[in-house]
């Protein structure tokens, strides 16, 4: 069998998949410092003040990764339950469930500095804004999501049941992506486009994607971790969790 | 036995849906009292004012409409899985689509068309004007086999899950979202003047596409619920 093949597949499995995102963990750990301290310096202390907005804006750098986030997640939440579904996979489930909370604090992290910001550039902490009732929709998703794998004893069970509802939840995201394109309510159009040549002041816009690797750094390892913790949970029967030097009892 | 053709194993599911509510009404009727009384219980909580009461009536009809439909959802299949009919559908030879697709339809006719002919009678009590009433009632009839179609997923998944009557407005209220939106914008944008097209245009869209995934959706959920 070619080599390159049996690769692909190696780190399907739980057991070969754990020692690995162990060996991950600390990397992605290391580049989230680098990339937030960055981040945050340029935030902070080198990015100019907004001409309209004053520091206030400052929490885009915050907020606009986090909403970034919570979508992406959701996305790689749903591949990876289709995944699941469609090749019967056990980790593809597991990663599925390890990336939902991370997903809800992304959404939950973007709603909440949302308000925090609204309150002083639109007078209020909450509108019924397309994009925000989107983004409020998908926080509701996650927690639909992790309410009814918790609802469900049967892992299995619990991993398809989560996919089919990932899946069809799939649909909001487009809806929040494009909203502020369809529905011209208050939320101001797309900070970053690929299309046009960014309209935000250069070191705005590094600060801001640096942010954005420290976030997707974080996502990275904290789903890390929990599907270290997940796997030896579903695995604590199998033989090779014992062997674990972690487990051993001394 | 005969070979049943899918459109007749389609009829005989929806007979038979029919049938079992006709001989327990009272399972139905629950339902359209639910609206009912939710939808006039708003003018009471809000104020008599006319001006006010015709601008939130869309709203407050939507909202009740949802609400009812997920009442009527946990028994969409919960009867079915408990005496065993559920199994027997999924090895029957008739594809499970099908049948499931008649079980929503059967749904339909007795949550959604009742609230649908409803409607213009509550209506009425929000003082909102005839052809109002009608545009209404058109975005019902489009809008709930929406709601039934994304519901009978939600119901599929939770069936047989601890605490699944809760857990269904969690997962189906936020499918429902865009139902509320464009089904409530119809009645608004008709009396605002605009015209209705536009969002009755949007609500058939989301009819569309949820009669394609709905039934395939809700296939998947029974067969790992029925594992």
């Amino acid at each position: 069998m070619n080599n390159r093949l049996i690769n692909w597949f190696k780190f399907a499995s739980p057991q070969t998949f754990y020692p690995l995102a162990g060996k991950m963990i600390p990397w992605f750990w290391a580049l989230t410092a680098v990339f937030g301290i960055a981040g945050l310096y340029i935030g902070f202390f080198v990015a100019p003040t907004d001409a309209q907005q004053g520091e206030g804006y400052r929490i885009i750098f915050i907020h606009v990764p986090a909403s970034w986030m919570s979508m992406f997640i959701y996305l790689v939440m749903a591949f990876w339950a289709a995944l699941g579904l469609g090749f019967n996979t056990r980790l593809s489930g597991m990663m599925a469930s390890a990336l939902a909370p991370t997903g809800a604090l992304m959404a939950f992290l973007s709603l909440w500095t949302g308000a925090l910001w609204g309150k002083p550039m639109w007078g209020t902490w909450w509108v019924w804004d397309a994009r925000l009732t989107s983004e409020l929709i998908l926080f509701f998703l996650y927690l639909g999501f992790i309410a009814l794998q918790s609802a469900i004893d049967d892992a299995r069970r619990a991993d398809k049941a989560g996919a089919v509802l990932a899946l069809v939840g799939v649909v909001n995201i487009p809806i929040i992506y494009f909203s502020v394109k369809w529905w011209n309510t208050l939320h101001q159009g797309a900070s970053v486009s690929l299309t046009r040549s960014p309209s935000m002041a250069q070191t705005m816009l590094w600060g801001m994607l640096l942010m954005a690797l420290a976030f997707w750094m974080y996502s990275i390892a904290v789903s890390l971790t929990r599907v270290r913790a997940i796997i030896l949970e579903r695995e604590r029967h199998a033989g090779w969790v014992e062997e674990l030097t972690e487990i051993k009892q001394p | 036995m005969a070979e049943a053709s899918l459109s007749s194993a389609l009829a005989a599911v929806i007979r038979r849906d029919l049938l079992l509510a006709l001989r327990r009404k009272s399972d139905v009727l629950t339902t359209l009292f639910f609206f009912v009384i939710v939808v006039s219980l708003f003018p009471l909580g809000i104020g008599p004012e006319m001006a006010m009461l015709r601008q939130i009536a869309p709203g407050v009809l939507w909202v009740a409409a949802l609400l009812a439909t997920m009442l009527s959802l946990p028994r969409l299949f919960a009867a079915d899985h408990a005496d065993g009919t559920l199994e027997q559908m999924a090895l029957s030879a008739v594809p499970l689509g099908v049948l499931v697709t008649g079980k929503i339809l059967a749904h339909w006719l007795l949550s959604g068309l009742p609230l649908a002919l409803l409607a213009p009678v509550l209506g009425l009590q929000f003082d909102l004007p005839a052809d109002a009433l009608g545009v209404m009632v058109l975005a019902l009839l489009i809008g709930t086999p929406v709601l039934s179609l994304i519901g009978a997923v939600g119901a599929g998944l939770t069936l047989g899950v601890r605490g699944g009557g809760v857990l269904v407005s969690l997962l189906v209220l936020p499918l429902y979202v865009p139902v509320l939106i464009f089904g409530a914008g119809a009645v608004e944008s008709h009396i605002g003047g605009l015209g209705a097209t536009a969002h009755l245009s949007l609500l058939a869209a989301f009819l569309a596409l949820a009669a394609f995934f709905g039934p395939w959706a809700t296939t998947v959920a029974l067969r790992i619920a029925l594992e």
